[in-house]
């Protein structure tokens, strides 16, 4: 049986090719001229570079954080370029001015930017290595005064709510990357939900790093005003390249009183290959503020790519009654490394959180989930539950749980709930028997494992998680 | 439609099977009886093709095809149905959408259209009368949860979705109460065709006071030591394995 699974093929990394483009690049290496210049490149105001160099400044003090389950060779950030865009006549007025290759790109990659062909109904800002290079449905957005946009268009349109906002859920020294970050982010995703208003699609950002050598630094920014509804759905790919790529992003979203933020993430960055051979870093901070009454945040995230992943989408429980969830699916193939979990902070009165985790480790993948829960003494009536379930596929590959819970209150009730299930020979021989091939009966099976997850994902979405799913654990066993 | 000849098989370099003989025509019904240990359960996973096992002599002739040279799911496609004897619980995955996977795979592999989620459904309503459930037991999870005698019968439903031309049931009435019994033999009694054989490996004579056999043959340290009509049952059930094991031990 094993046999029979090892020899599935190992389909090729399809999102792999490497788009043509000119591109208009700083040198490698990270000093304070070179954060001026990106500044001066992105024109803009004042306040903007002092942050950026506040940031910068902490993270000179700062080291790599060493606690994670996961091992890498040093990074030399001196040898990555801090920014990259594909060299055009900006600024754009309208998608038809995007560069043809850019488009091209996008269509390649199951993203058409052209809103005509765009039948699913969801708008999508898409980043190529450090810049935006087109949003769709903007109009249609901004006649119910939703701002969908770049973060760079963001701070030039709408200053002051991105001064407001920016670094109010991750501040610019909470740790080593998010402060990498916060010096050197060249570009990503705005969003403001005005008071009452119901968004009336999905709203997309579809991350792509093409150039070589380049970390791709994005933040992501996103407002959801009092009684306010988002859905908020992320991609991402990269091209083959032997060597390692850093990403380093940042994601806040704020929910304010009965705001809901539902974001949903299908990363498959580049995984390197079967050797451990290139492949993105994939270093990311996400988190999320429940500031107001009963606010609710809720992260999905299907995680497949990637050579290691270090994300942990948090929420802050400030508001009383709030709510905060994480749904994760995580799949370390190969030698893939994953450190993923997530933080629930509470600290208002009856606030709830959820936490759904599978983690899958087939091939020599090492898969850790890392997680706290923390109750604060005035969070009188705070629940959470967690599931945490891991799944093995193959003997060469590992599983590890790390919950961490502090409860300085005696009202609050939590529960966790763990399993370890190695995906069985016999599981497989009795999908065999009724017909289906080692393939399909892993598909299934797993697709099953991870039922609860994918039951979250806006429904194009799922219907993609679950064949990514399927391509990034073909040849798992072995 | 079925030819065993001289099949031996064995787990981990242990023989089990140690030269089987067995013809099987369509439409038939043979019964496989013997004691704990004698290879029962084997021939029955030999049969679907459990990687476990691994078959060191003979040969098994399934219409006209070498059986032994086809993938387990290879056999299902061409008609061959094992009814297991713990069926396994896959969380997660509807009873209604992993059983139109497999009967897809099955209509792909006679070159047919697959079928479409609604007439899956009307197909269903039929079949789930064989052993009389709600439409309901479709949206829960493969065997999960499901009591002993409820997945038995879902190996029943699974067998009337499925069509095989060859049904194993491996110890199919094992852990089932009177009221369970009935409604499993009544199943695979609505499944008899002139077409269609079974193989019924079973401990007990009772299930066969259900399911009338043209043949019975009984097991014994791997090798088929009597073969008879239905009477060998019940001469089985009067007088114990001893009666044929201990006859043969006096033989050897």
């Amino acid at each position: 049986m094993t046999g029979s699974v090892e020899q599935l093929v190992n389909r090729e990394y399809k999102w792999g090719f490497v788009t043509d483009i000119d591109a208009d690049s700083v040198p490698p290496g990270l000093n304070e001229d070179v954060i001026r210049l990106i500044s001066t490149k992105k024109e803009e105001p004042e306040w903007l570079l002092e942050w950026r160099l506040k940031a910068y400044r902490s993270w000179l003090t700062m080291t790599e954080p060493q606690w994670p389950n996961v091992t890498h060779a040093p990074i030399d950030y001196q040898s990555i370029v801090y920014y990259s865009a594909p060299r055009t006549q900006a600024p754009l007025g309208s998608l038809d001015e995007v560069d043809p290759k850019l488009l091209e790109t996008y269509t390649k990659l199951g993203i058409p930017l052209n809103e005509q062909k765009i039948l699913s109904g969801v708008a999508v800002d898409a980043i190529f290595d450090s810049v935006s290079v087109g949003t769709s449905y903007k109009k249609a957005l901004a006649e119910q005064g939703i701002i969908f946009c770049s973060f760079s268009e963001a701070v030039k349109e709408h200053p002051d709510l991105v001064r407001q906002y920016l670094g109010s859920v991750v501040p610019t020294s909470d740790n080593f990357f998010a402060a990498l970050n916060s010096a050197v982010f060249t570009d990503g995703s705005f969003v403001y939900i005005p008071k009452g208003v119901r968004c009336p699609m999905d709203l997309s950002t579809y991350f792509r790093i093409n150039a070589q050598n380049t970390g791709q630094f994005e933040r992501t920014l996103i407002i959801a005003d009092e009684g306010a509804t988002v859905s908020y759905l992320e991609g991402c790919t990269a091209p083959k390249r032997d060597e390692n790529q850093l990403h380093a992003a940042v994601v806040e979203l704020v929910a304010l009183e009965n705001a809901t933020i539902k974001y949903s993430t299908v990363q498959n960055w580049y995984a390197g290959d079967d050797e451990g051979r290139g492949g993105i870093y994939n270093f990311v901070t996400k988190r999320g503020k429940c500031a107001g009454r009963r606010s609710k945040i809720s992260w999905t995230q299907v995680e497949t790519g990637s050579a290691i992943t270090w994300k942990y989408p948090s929420v802050l429980l400030l508001g009383d009654d709030s709510v905060g969830e994480f749904y994760s699916v995580a799949v370390t193939n190969g030698r893939q490394q994953a450190d993923t979990g997530t933080k629930m902070i509470h600290s208002g009165r009856n606030t709830r959180s959820t936490i759904i985790s599978k983690g899958i480790s087939a091939g020599r993948g090492n898969n850790s989930y890392r997680g706290l829960v923390k109750v604060l003494p005035r969070a009188e009536g705070a629940r959470n539950y967690t599931q945490c379930d891991s799944m093995l596929i193959g003997n060469r590959c590992g599983a590890h749980t790390f919950p961490y819970i502090d409860v300085q209150n005696r009202t609050a009730s939590v529960e966790h709930e763990a399993s370890t299930s190695k995906i069985g020979e016999d599981q497989i021989f009795y999908c065999k028997q009724r017909g289906l091939d080692t393939e399909n009966a892993i598909s299934v099976i797993v697709n099953g494992f991870c039922k609860e997850v994918f039951k979250e994902l806006p429904m194009e979405f799922a219907v993609e998680a679950q064949k990514l799913l399927g391509i990034s654990l073909e040849g798992s066993v072995g | 439609m079925l030819e065993i000849k001289e099949l031996r098989a064995g787990v981990e370099g242990t023989e089990i099977l140690k030269g089987i003989d067995l013809t099987v025509r369509p439409g038939e019904v043979h019964a496989v009886m013997g004691p704990n240990g004698s290879g029962k359960s084997t021939l029955a996973q030999v049969l679907a093709g459990h990687p476990a096992y691994e078959v060191t002599g003979g040969s098994i002739s399934f219409l006209g095809e070498d059986l032994l040279e086809m993938e387990p799911e290879e056999r299902a496609r061409a008609g061959i149905f094992l009814a297991f004897q713990y069926p396994v619980e896959i969380p997660g995955v509807t009873n209604a959408y992993f059983l139109r996977a497999a009967y897809n795979e099955l209509r792909k592999a006679r070159g047919e259209e697959e079928i479409d989620p609604i007439d899956f459904i009307d197909l269903l309503e039929e079949k789930l009368k064989i052993v009389k459930w709600e439409p309901e037991i479709m949206q829960r999870a493969v065997n999960s949860g499901f009591s002993g005698g409820e997945k038995k019968r879902n190996e029943i439903l699974q067998m009337a979705v499925l069509e095989p031309k060859l049904a194993v049931l491996d110890e199919t009435d094992s852990g089932l109460d009177i009221d369970a019994l009935r409604i499993v033999a009544d199943g695979v009694n609505a499944l008899r065709r002139e077409d269609r054989s079974v193989i019924l490996v079973t401990h007990y004579q009772r299930l066969l006071n259900y399911i009338v056999p043209d043949q019975v043959h009984v097991l014994a340290g791997g090798r088929i030591v009597r073969s008879g009509g239905k009477e060998l049952a019940h001469e089985l059930e009067a007088r114990g394995y001893e009666w044929i094991t201990g006859a043969v031990e006096a033989v050897a």
